[in-house]
């Protein structure tokens, strides 16, 4: 207990503008962001399902690195949600396999509307590597209709932010 | 040339030629590789690769099945550790294991047609199959009493991979559990094939992306071994400092994992903190966090200039330092330490049995680490401890990984401190035809590539064994009689790679 409020009162304020990028983009980034999530989403957060349609995890790692302290997602509204029900935005990664493609086709008629769909990292975009695999059925839009699209192997978190952005000028308002 | 230590046994004394060799001391089956040689002699061959830590090296029993009559004695009924690359051996080349207990599928879901074998060098893949399955997957039934059934997955609710869990439960300890895997298979060997090196290795590197620089060590050392190129010093210890690199992202963001799981956030954030540093480290000294497009057939890309190694040297320090400090935290914290030991134990027989590898395997008390049995890159140099426990439990597991991420931060030290001067980097020539296999720890374990090439320098076979592929059945034993709510934890405490699976 005491090594927590130790640690606690020692570690002070973390959260840094990322050093990849311009200095502070992220902060601006994410203040922009946060000013569109509350004016469209009137005091709730932006609820983002994260769906893996056959990726690597390269792309799912950098996607957790922004709930972080470090970048601190949370803190623009932004926030991951255990359910497609929940959802916002979908966030999909990977060359959709063969074996993937039924779940996320589900996944999407799950989601209530209007579900921006964000292609996120060039497996999600064009398959990447992997195009022509007799496994891979093809990128994300071929499957379900995809509102913005990511490079990137994987994308890293600021890219992720700034699609984000991009995917609230798609809420309706 | 032949590589590892070949046995050419005819096909009805296979079984024995491998018993023989599972009996020594120490033995594991790394790997079964099948290649499709019917265009040359008519024939599939089947080799099982056996790692023997003690005497340091791999050895291999290979075997012609006829290519109208593929049939073999499994050996699984004897190696418990043989099933899921017998029943691959099965799905991707048509294979028939006679009197392996276990016919089902493993990673081919009821999508595809009867008879889809796509490893076979005829394969044409068929017309996108319908969405709708033909046949049940026959998962195993627990029946009595009281006795229901979980299903979970494979979207899961988390930011994490997809793969499909049934639990057989009887209130809440768990009875039963079965896995069913293969969603994200990406027919990375089959895709490989054809290719030439540079080709193949970025494949090599995105087969589990937080394992990239593992997998692209053994690809290129397997082609280094088959053009006998040897590799400069300088960019053997460079290799080194890469690998550890990753070492420590992935336990820091393990141990994390652990704290996530068991409702300690404020631990968490803090490894995930000291996660994201060594990260943007890793973008700032080679231009990727993940350590992509470092490695080349013949070395590695980039040199560390001498102010790079010395600030990667105090990075290092002040990491450990906060390192040390998290630690303590986590080892102070009851609610923490209460709920990771004694759950999800699995014994040293079973580990064993199983063929687990790396930091689960030592865990459970399994004295191996390939860094220091089977040394590559500058490893024979450094010298390295492999980190032992006893428990098996997730407590056991995550404490190997927290002693591995303090041996992994010192072997980089002094790596950078005794580094020779000279290149990076040697030219492979063309390499010729031929086939070897090439091996690194990888943070979950052992990543093992055999890699056949022909006369034009393609790749003809590429076989991936992940460590998630020899660990993922450590889970079923680990979960018997915990409680369904422990799941995520002990799932969390092996954290294995599903795209490393399915690949
Ligand atoms: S884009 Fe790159 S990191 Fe993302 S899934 Fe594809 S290969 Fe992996």
């Amino acid at each position: 207990m005491f090594s927590i409020l130790r640690r606690n009162l020692k570690t002070g304020r973390v959260t840094v503008p990322v050093t990849a990028g311009p200095a502070g983009e992220h902060e601006l980034v994410g203040a922009e962001l946060k000013s569109k999530v509350a004016r469209l989403l009137g005091g709730r957060s932006l609820h983002v399902r994260e769906v893996d349609a056959g990726s690597c995890n390269g792309c799912e790692l950098e996607i957790t690195g922004l709930s972080t302290p470090t970048y601190d997602i949370e803190r623009f509204g932004v926030h991951f949600v255990a359910s497609p029900r929940h959802a916002d935005v979908l966030l999909v990664t990977g060359p959709v396999t063969r074996q993937m493609a039924l779940a996320l086709a589900k996944t999407y008629e799950a989601a209530p509307e209007p579900r921006i769909v964000i292609a996120s990292g060039d497996c999600a975009v064009d398959c990447g590597v992997f195009a022509g695999s007799y496994a891979v059925a093809g990128p994300v839009e071929s499957f379900i209709p995809v509102d913005i699209k990511i490079k990137g192997c994987p994308p890293s978190p600021m890219t992720i932010l700034r699609a984000l952005l991009a995917a609230c000028d798609r809420l309706p308002r | 040339m032949v590589d590892p230590e070949l046995q050419t046994v005819p096909r009805d004394r296979l079984a024995a030629a491998c018993r023989t060799l599972a009996g020594r001391t120490g033995s594991r089956l790394a790997s079964v590789v099948v290649t499709d040689e019917r265009s040359f002699s008519d024939a599939f061959t089947i080799h099982y690769v056996f790692s023997l830590p003690k005497d340091h090296r791999y050895a291999c029993v290979a075997a012609d099945l006829p290519g109208k009559d593929p049939c073999f004695a499994s050996l699984t009924p004897f190696v418990p550790g043989a099933s899921l690359f017998e029943r691959e051996a099965r799905e991707f080349f048509g294979l028939v294991p006679l009197g392996h207990p276990d016919p089902r599928p493993l990673l081919l879901h009821e999508l595809w047609p009867q008879g889809t074998h796509p490893l076979r060098r005829d394969f044409k893949a068929p017309a996108l199959p319908a969405a709708s399955p033909s046949a049940a997957y026959a998962f195993q039934r627990v029946g009595g009493e009281g006795v229901f059934e979980i299903p979970v997955g494979p979207v899961h609710a988390g930011i994490i991979e997809p793969g499909h869990f049934r639990f057989s439960v009887a209130g809440e300890p768990i009875i039963n559990l079965e896995l069913r895997l293969g969603w994200v298979h990406k027919g990375i060997e089959k895709h490989a094939e054809g290719r030439n090196l540079p080709e193949a290795l970025r494949l090599a590197e995105r087969v589990s992306g937080d394992a990239s620089f593992s997998h692209g060590l053994a690809f290129c050392q397997a082609a280094e071994r088959i053009a006998g190129a040897q590799v400069p010093p300088r960019a053997r210890w460079l290799r080194a400092v890469f690998g550890e690199l990753e070492r420590l992202y992935n336990h820091l963001g393990d141990i994390a994992g652990i704290a996530t799981d068991v409702g300690f956030p404020f631990g968490a954030a803090q490894m995930l903190l000291l996660r994201e540093r060594v990260l943007q480290r890793n973008g700032a000294l080679c231009g990727h966090r993940l350590l992509r497009g470092v490695l080349r057939p013949g070395g590695v890309v980039m040199d560390l200039s001498g102010p790079a190694a010395a600030e990667l040297k105090a990075f290092l320090a002040r990491l450990l330092a906060d390192f040390t400090e998290v630690e303590r935290l986590y080892l102070e914290t009851d609610s923490l330490m209460d709920r990771v030991e004694g759950t999800g134990a699995v014994s040293k027989r079973v580990a064993e049995d199983l063929g687990a590898v790396g930091p689960a395997a030592r865990a459970s008390g399994v004295d191996e680490d390939l860094r220091r049995d089977q040394p590559y890159a500058a490893y024979a140099e450094l010298g390295v401890q492999a980190q032992v426990r006893e428990e098996g439990d997730v407590a056991a597991r995550m404490l190997v990984k927290a002693a591995e991420f303090r041996e992994s931060v010192s072997l980089i030290s002094r790596a950078l401190d005794l580094m020779p001067e000279g290149p990076c980097s040697a030219e492979l020539g063309a390499p010729p035809s031929g086939s070897a296999l090439g091996w690194a720890e990888s943070p979950r374990g052992e990543v093992l590539h055999w890699l056949a090439l022909d006369a034009q320098g393609r790749v003809s076979r590429l076989k991936v064994k992940s460590p998630s592929f020899s660990n993922w059945p450590l889970l079923n034993w680990a979960v018997q009689g915990n409680i369904v709510p422990d799941f995520p934890l002990i799932n969390k405490s092996f954290n294995l790679s599903y795209s490393g699976n399915d690949r």
